[in-house]
């Protein structure tokens, strides 16, 4: 007989086995899709292996592809820690791209208009995080809810911009006037697309580590999520911790858009992120909500992004099967946290 | 103005509203119940995409259109099964395991649907759902033609408001679906098992969703796109909140999103948009967003939503 029993403490070396484990069953499940289109397993796995972390043009390809995954998943992981459930990062992202492509349109010198394209971005992500947690906080509104409600207000709000005022009325597409030249990101090395955005969010990580586990406010943010009675009874304003919480996150998404605009795409266009607000959940909850764990865990999922298009051509598998890789990399991720919480333990029939 | 009105009050107006508002009514009535029950999906968008996609599929390789209906209501169910699995059996978080759904989903479906049909530069279409008129209701003058000479799968979703309300409200089922999800600690102790109240309403609003997702792909575009459900799903949370979690409300506001959508779609149409079409498929998000905020104050959300439920614990 087996049961499950309630564990009080978990492992250290959990945090690293349970994200293998849940990737582990997530490319053996999707090997069986693989299969289905008649492709071999291991091929297909090595080509996107290969494509993605094979050579050093491909690891910047997928760096850059993790830059804004890095953004929305600590975003995500810091929200979470206070349980401000933040399922907004896509709104706030693309926010802060509208935000960061206004002001690098206005000519000025390049530093400049980066660092004022970094701190509109990080404004404005942090505005449209602010509501959720503001309608939480006076008038108990379910944050999970207004917080994905919002990222549907923000796509039609952006693509009202760039159908309307900022439509291209040469061409009438749907795209907003490109940012200055003198504000796009330096590259950082010759012949790649790897720009300054994706340094500074690989920076950007250890910094909100030190903060949450070093600093008062990070102490707040925990206390907050783990046991808010406690935390008000040891004198800690849970509300102001939440309205902190809410601006960090958001202004971390925002910066994911600031990165697209600066680094990749140089204007906004609708399809700007394909679901980066999304896949910033999954990231966090492989990083098991540790803003150093979401480094390796973007840049997982990056590589298969990368990864399958390469695979695509080569084995004809429809390069979807990264979305699929997603979503069951995060489902399973959530059983293996199971894990944390109960103990399988033989039971002896017979004593 | 008077333009304007004009074309309210014509037939293909109506009509369209009510095409508009189908899918709607059956995700709405779907969540609705999922809610009611004490459990989030967040998957619908996810499912609906995916049940759009084996319906269209089942129903182009059979011919038959109501097989590629059973098709999408089973994936519905099976889907919103494995998210009660997660959510009411494991007891895991209801928002992280519905998202992990919608993406899982909905990549299931671009890459099966891809594996099946291919990359072709004209997207495979079926002929959809013709309209089937009601003997003598049809011809009613204008609320005959615009509501009585529709799809079936519409006369479905109309029929589907109170025979959901009469659930809800009138079976002993339905009663245990209200108390799990009010108070599942007391339906507990009167002998009604949770666990197994709130995977049914689940599994039962996964069907719901399954249709909405077949309405969209053989009924509406009579064809399976990436975009066939584009934020319909949620959409249909919004009207869950904004019809207070009851039936008639739910579909009274998805009648009432239908109608703001057709306006802007005419708008559109005719020219006569000074503004941004854009900002009419906003309403329904900022409306619930203010209206969950004035609500709050007297607490009409099912108590034990997004609450697991552990029999064990305290």
């Amino acid at each position: 007989m087996f049961r499950l029993e309630v564990r009080t403490s978990t492992p250290a070396w959990f945090n690293l086995a349970l994200p293998l484990l849940a990737i582990g069953a997530t490319l053996v499940l999707c090997s069986g899709l693989i299969a289905l289109a008649g492709a071999g397993v291991l091929e297909a796995y090595s080509v996107m292996f290969t494509a993605s972390l094979g050579d050093s043009y491909a690891i910047t390809e997928t760096m850059v592809r993790a830059a804004p995954m890095i953004f929305t998943g600590l975003a995500v992981a810091v929200a979470f820690r206070a349980k401000f459930w933040n399922i907004g990062a896509e709104g706030q992202l693309l926010a802060g791209a509208v935000a960061s492509c206004f002001v690098g349109a206005i000519p000025m010198p390049g530093p400049l208009a980066m660092v004022l394209m970094a701190l509109a971005g990080a404004a404005a992500g942090a505005a449209v995080a602010l509501v959720p947690a503001t309608l939480r906080v006076k008038f108990k509104v379910d944050d999970v809810v207004s917080s994905l409600l919002l990222n549907s207000v923000i796509y039609y709000a952006l693509m009202a911009l760039i159908e309307g005022p900022w439509k291209d009325s040469f061409s009438g597409y749907p795209i907003s006037p490109p940012i200055e030249d003198s504000a796009n990101f330096p590259v950082l090395l010759e012949g790649t697309r790897l720009h300054l955005g994706v340094i500074v969010a690989l920076l950007t990580a250890p910094l909100i580590w030190f903060l949450i586990v070093r600093t008062t406010l990070g102490f707040r943010i925990r206390v907050t999520g783990e046991n808010p009675e406690a935390a008000r009874y040891g004198g800690i304003n849970v509300e102001r911790v939440l309205i902190s919480t809410a601006l960090l996150s958001g202004a971390l998404a925002g910066l994911a858009g600031v990165g697209e605009v600066g680094g990749v795409h140089f204007q906004v266009m609708s399809d700007i992120s394909p679901g980066y607000g999304y896949s910033g959940i999954v990231v966090a909850m492989l990083a098991r909500l540790n803003p150093l764990g979401v480094v390796p865990a973007a840049i997982f999922l990056a590589a298969v992004m990368t990864g399958a298009e390469a695979m695509s051509r080569a084995t004809g598998v429809p390069a979807f099967l990264s979305d699929v890789i997603q979503g069951t990399a995060l489902l399973a991720m959530l059983v293996a946290l199971l894990f944390t919480a109960y103990r399988i333990r033989r039971v002896g029939v017979a004593r | 103005m008077s333009a304007v009105f004009e074309q309210i009050f014509q037939v293909g107006f109506l009509a369209a509203i009510i095409r508009i508002a189908t899918p709607l009514a059956f995700a709405t009535l779907g969540e609705m119940f999922s809610e009611r029950a004490g459990v989030l999906n967040l998957g619908i968008e996810g499912i609906m995409l995916l049940s759009a996609m084996t319906g269209f599929t089942a129903a182009s390789l059979s011919g038959s259109l109501w097989l590629g209906v059973l098709a999408a209501v089973l994936t519905g169910m099976l889907m919103s099964a494995l998210h009660a699995l997660f959510t009411v059996v494991l007891g895991l978080s209801q928002h992280v395991c519905g998202i992990g759904v919608t993406l899982f989903s909905s990549g299931l479906a671009y890459f099966l649907y891809r594996l099946i049909f291919g990359q072709q530069s004209v997207p495979p279409n079926i002929k959809g759902f013709q309209t089937l008129p009601i003997p003598v209701l049809s011809d009613i003058p204008v609320l005959g033609p615009a509501v009585f000479n529709q799809f079936s799968l519409v006369y479905m979703a109309i029929l589907a408001i109170p025979l959901a309300a009469f659930i809800l409200y009138r079976t002993p089922w339905g009663l245990s679906v209200r108390m799990v999800g009010e108070n599942p600690r007391a339906a507990d102790s009167a002998g009604v098992s949770v666990i197994a109240t709130r995977f049914q309403a689940v599994v039962l609003g996964g069907a719901l969703m399954g249709l909405a997702g077949a309405f969209l792909s053989m009924a509406q575009f009579n064809a399976f796109t990436f975009g066939v459900v584009s934020g319909r799903g949620w959409v249909a949370i919004a009207l869950v909140v904004f019809g207070r979690w009851d039936p008639w409300r739910s579909a009274g506001a998805a009648l009432l999103f239908a109608f703001v959508d057709a306006l802007q779609l005419r708008m559109q149409a005719s020219g006569l948009g000074h503004i941004p079409y854009e900002a009419f498929l906003m309403l329904p998000f900022i409306f619930t967003i203010v209206a969950m905020a004035v609500m709050s104050r007297n607490a009409v959300a099912p108590s034990a939503l997004l609450k697991p439920f552990r029999r064990e614990e305290r």
